[in-house]
């Protein structure tokens, strides 16, 4: 479970930011008798942005949504600012303030408008003051350059759009990393670079990012390492300036290649 | 099956638990009879109200007009009035209408008796459902595929056989499904005519044996019983028409 | 009880079979939650029933002696006291239905329970009350309860027509259960992972996210239910409640004229279809509506 068991316990209580803020050690999920991932390890420091690549099917979203526990994992270990994820006495409320994720459908609430989506978790689970999370609402929602949007419903507006209320809503619980599920692929063309945008500042405001994506320009600009899975295995990673030129895998190759 | 008789007979002694259904001979027939009587009921009208509704289909594709009207106004009518007023419509309005006959006793009776009233009563109240999903069934079969069928030369009948009909049946089975079962549901009202059918043999044999619970009790399992009988049959048979690569299964 | 299989694959180019292209109008979206047909009214079966009525009317009419009152007068002398049964049947009808929601509505909930034991339980007394003939669960509640229930000193008087209201909530509260858990669980699972990843609770999630979002899902086939309901009412005129049937029946038996039966049915469902019309038409309305905002 730990690679310490001397300081696991210390680890679990006190988190200094020298530690990486994400830590997966040996994680295996199988839906079934499918065995989707298959033994995945890495660490991210705070504020990094690692991009995880790779064809359909290899486990990547399922990787990203075990991160804040929408998805159980069978064996290993995920560790959140040193708590562990992994462990049925989890305090979900805990690791969600920590850790907000877009999703590819953007999952907004339709039966509220723009404002009151980024407001509610805030108001209802957090039990914030409601005038003082309005003000931030409005921020957030200026932010990711939605003004004049605040009353509008999910259904009233494009993609894009609702891609980055849906942004705001998880920014508005001050998460300290935020997961990006394939926030791009359900979108048009034309409306995939306002959200990347969005995301590109978030990056240069430090915060701390893990993004599962189909934009490879995009990775190769703000990531700081590239993951590249394949059937649940992490085949190959490293920084975006060698690892685009000097992939070695052949899978990693044959895929680039039909990519770039 | 003695010993379940007599079991039953003890549960009596002991616990005043009273099924006269099972150890009581008479009993016992008339709820068999009752029984079949429901049984006879519900497929004889599934049956016709699959006809019905099969070439009430075929007739809403008519080029005339004024057979699509007859269609549609039979349809409206059935679907939008109480299932209950349809069937002392049938059975007092109309019966009354009816010639008469003379039996061997040299007695009047009427042409068609109670059970036959029920019959189409019901199977045109449950027809008119069967139109309309058979219907959409034919509908969602593409105009391509009659094209094709008739590019081969089929003529309009023979494609609507061999190539509409199987692929319209597939697509309306759940739905025939749910109306079906509402009919089995429905064969209690023939209760209001006096048909010798479950509820009404029950309610015979409450009133004689005062045995109210009990019989509520068999009546209720009984109707699920043969619902889910339904039910079942339909899903098996559903699952053995599912075309490859269509639904369900993945 | 049955879902409608996609017999359209979204993958294939090919239209092999389409969906079937009359559904929002034909086999509405709420057929899937209930298996109860949908009561469709449009004007011109009011008048085909008035039609009827009037035909049915001029026809007894030729059929009576000159000396008797005419078949219009007759209808127009018992119309008071049918009409007096009518409300009784919508009396039945409102109170069936609002019991039968609040009940049922719980027992939806119920249906998706985390909790093994009230989930199953839930789902089979769904089931039950589902698939249980209407008149036998009137006559269930007819001769099971008493006709008065004693509290301490008081008696409570139970009357007919109360228990006929009861029996056939049984089969809205079954229904409603079903139109509930249908409508839950048609909102995408992704309304739920937002939700969780938001750190709401199951609780929070349900009430503020996923029902307020099923409420226009469930509107139509609640409706049309108790367009249902208000002509099951006439039900209870077999286990004897006074209501519009029954008395027909008796001022029929009073009258003892043959030439009035077709006259009298046709003035109750002319009754009948003048109630249950703007209520189907909204159903029709609000479930156009919903098909196109989806």
């Amino acid at each position: 479970m730990s690679q310490s068991p001397a300081t696991n316990e210390f680890q679990s209580t006190v988190w200094t930011e020298d530690q990486p803020i994400v830590s997966v050690r040996d994680v295996h999920k199988s839906f079934g008798s499918l065995e989707v991932l298959k033994g995945i390890s890495l660490d991210v420091m705070k504020r990094e942005v690692i991009c995880v690549i790779g064809p359909s099917g290899s486990g990547k979203s399922t990787f990203i949504r075990c991160i804040n526990a929408l998805t159980t994992i069978d064996q290993g270990s995920i560790k959140v600012k040193g708590q562990e994820v992994h462990d049925p006495k989890l305090d979900r409320l805990e690791l969600r303030k920590k850790v907000g994720i877009v999703f590819q459908q953007f999952n907004l609430f339709p039966h509220k408008t723009a404002l009151q989506n980024v407001m509610m978790a805030p108001i209802h689970v957090l039990k914030q003051d409601k005038k003082e999370v309005e003000g931030r609402a409005y921020q957030l929602l200026k932010k990711v350059r939605l003004e004049g949007k605040e009353h509008a419903y999910p259904g009233e507006l494009s993609g894009g759009q609702q891609q980055r209320v849906a942004i705001a809503r998880s920014l508005a619980m001050n998460p300290d990393i935020m997961l990006f599920d394939e926030v791009t692929s359900a979108l048009d063309p034309e409306t995939v670079k306002e959200v990347l945008l969005t995301i590109n500042q978030l990056v240069e405001d430090g915060m701390t990012c893990i993004l599962v994506t189909h934009e490879m320009g995009f990775a190769r600009e703000v990531a700081d390492h590239i993951y590249f899975t394949d059937r649940g295995v992490i085949v190959e990673h490293g920084p975006p300036a060698t690892f685009f030129k000097e992939a070695k895998d052949p899978r990693t190759k044959e895929f680039l290649s039909q990519i770039l | 099956m003695e010993a379940l008789y007599h079991w039953c007979r003890r549960l009596y002694d002991d616990t005043a638990i009273n099924y006269t259904i099972c150890y009581d001979p008479f009993d016992r027939a008339r709820m068999a009879h009752g029984i079949l009587t429901t049984i006879e009921l519900a497929a004889t009208c599934l049956v016709f109200s699959v006809i019905i509704g099969v070439v009430g289909a075929w007739l809403q594709g008519s080029r005339f007009v004024w057979t699509k009207r007859i269609v549609q106004g039979y349809i409206q009518f059935f679907r939008n009035t109480p299932p209950l007023v349809q069937l002392y419509f049938f059975y007092f309005a109309l019966g009354n209408l009816m010639p008469r006959s003379t039996n061997a006793y040299g007695f009047q009776e009427p042409m068609l008796d109670n059970f036959d009233w029920a019959v189409i009563a019901l199977s045109f109240f449950a027809g008119a459902f069967n139109v309309e999903i058979f219907r959409s069934g034919i509908e969602a079969v593409p105009t391509a595929t009659v094209e094709a069928a008739e590019a081969l030369g089929y003529s309009r009948l023979k494609a609507y056989m061999h190539i509409v009909l199987p692929l319209a049946f597939r697509v309306a089975l759940p739905a025939l499904n749910n109306n079906l079962v509402n009919l089995i549901k429905t064969t209690t009202i023939a209760y209001a005519i006096a048909v010798p059918e479950m509820l009404y043999v029950s309610n015979q044999i409450w009133s004689d044996n005062v045995n109210v619970p009990e019989m509520m009790i068999f009546l209720l399992l009984a109707y699920v019983g043969l619902v889910a009988l339904l039910v079942w049959g339909m899903h098996r048979w559903e699952h053995a028409m599912r075309i490859p690569g269509y639904g369900g299964g993945t | 009880m049955s879902r409608r299989p996609v017999l359209h694959s979204a993958s294939s180019d090919l239209p092999v079979l389409m969906a079937p292209r009359g559904l929002p109008h034909r086999a509405p979206v709420h057929e899937r939650f209930t298996g109860l047909p949908m009561v469709r009214l449009e004007a011109r079966h009011g008048l085909g029933l008035l039609l009827l009525f009037l035909v049915a009317s001029g026809v007894a009419q030729a059929q009576v002696p000159p000396e008797n009152p005419s078949i219009i007068a007759s209808v127009i002398r018992w119309a008071p006291l049918l009409l007096s049964g009518f409300v009784f049947n919508l009396a039945i009808s409102f109170i069936a239905m609002a019991g039968g929601t609040i009940v049922g509505a719980f027992l939806g909930i119920a249906q998706i329970s985390l909790l093994p034991p009230v989930r199953k339980g839930s789902w089979f007394a769904t089931q039950f009350f589902r698939n249980a003939p209407w008149l036998v669960l009137l006559f269930f509640v007819m001769f099971l309860l008493p006709f008065q229930f004693r509290i301490g000193g008081f008696t409570i008087p139970f009357p007919d027509w109360v228990k006929a209201t009861l029996g056939l909530a049984l089969p809205v509260m079954a229904n409603v259960s079903e139109i509930v858990r249908g409508a839950i669980q048609s909102i995408p699972s992704g309304q739920w992972e937002a939700s969780e990843s938001l750190a709401f609770t199951r609780r929070q999630t349900l009430w503020m996210i996923i029902l307020p979002q099923c409420i226009k899902r469930m509107m139509p086939p609640w409706m049309n239910l108790y367009s249902i309901l208000t002509m099951g009412t006439v039900l209870a005129s077999v286990v004897g409640v006074n209501e519009m049937l029954t008395l027909t029946q008796q001022a029929l038996a009073a009258e003892n004229r043959a030439a009035l039966l077709v006259p009298f049915y046709a003035f109750d469902l002319v009754v009948f279809f003048i109630y249950c019309y703007p209520i189907a038409r909204s159903t029709v309305y609000l479930e156009r509506r919903y098909a196109v905002k989806i």
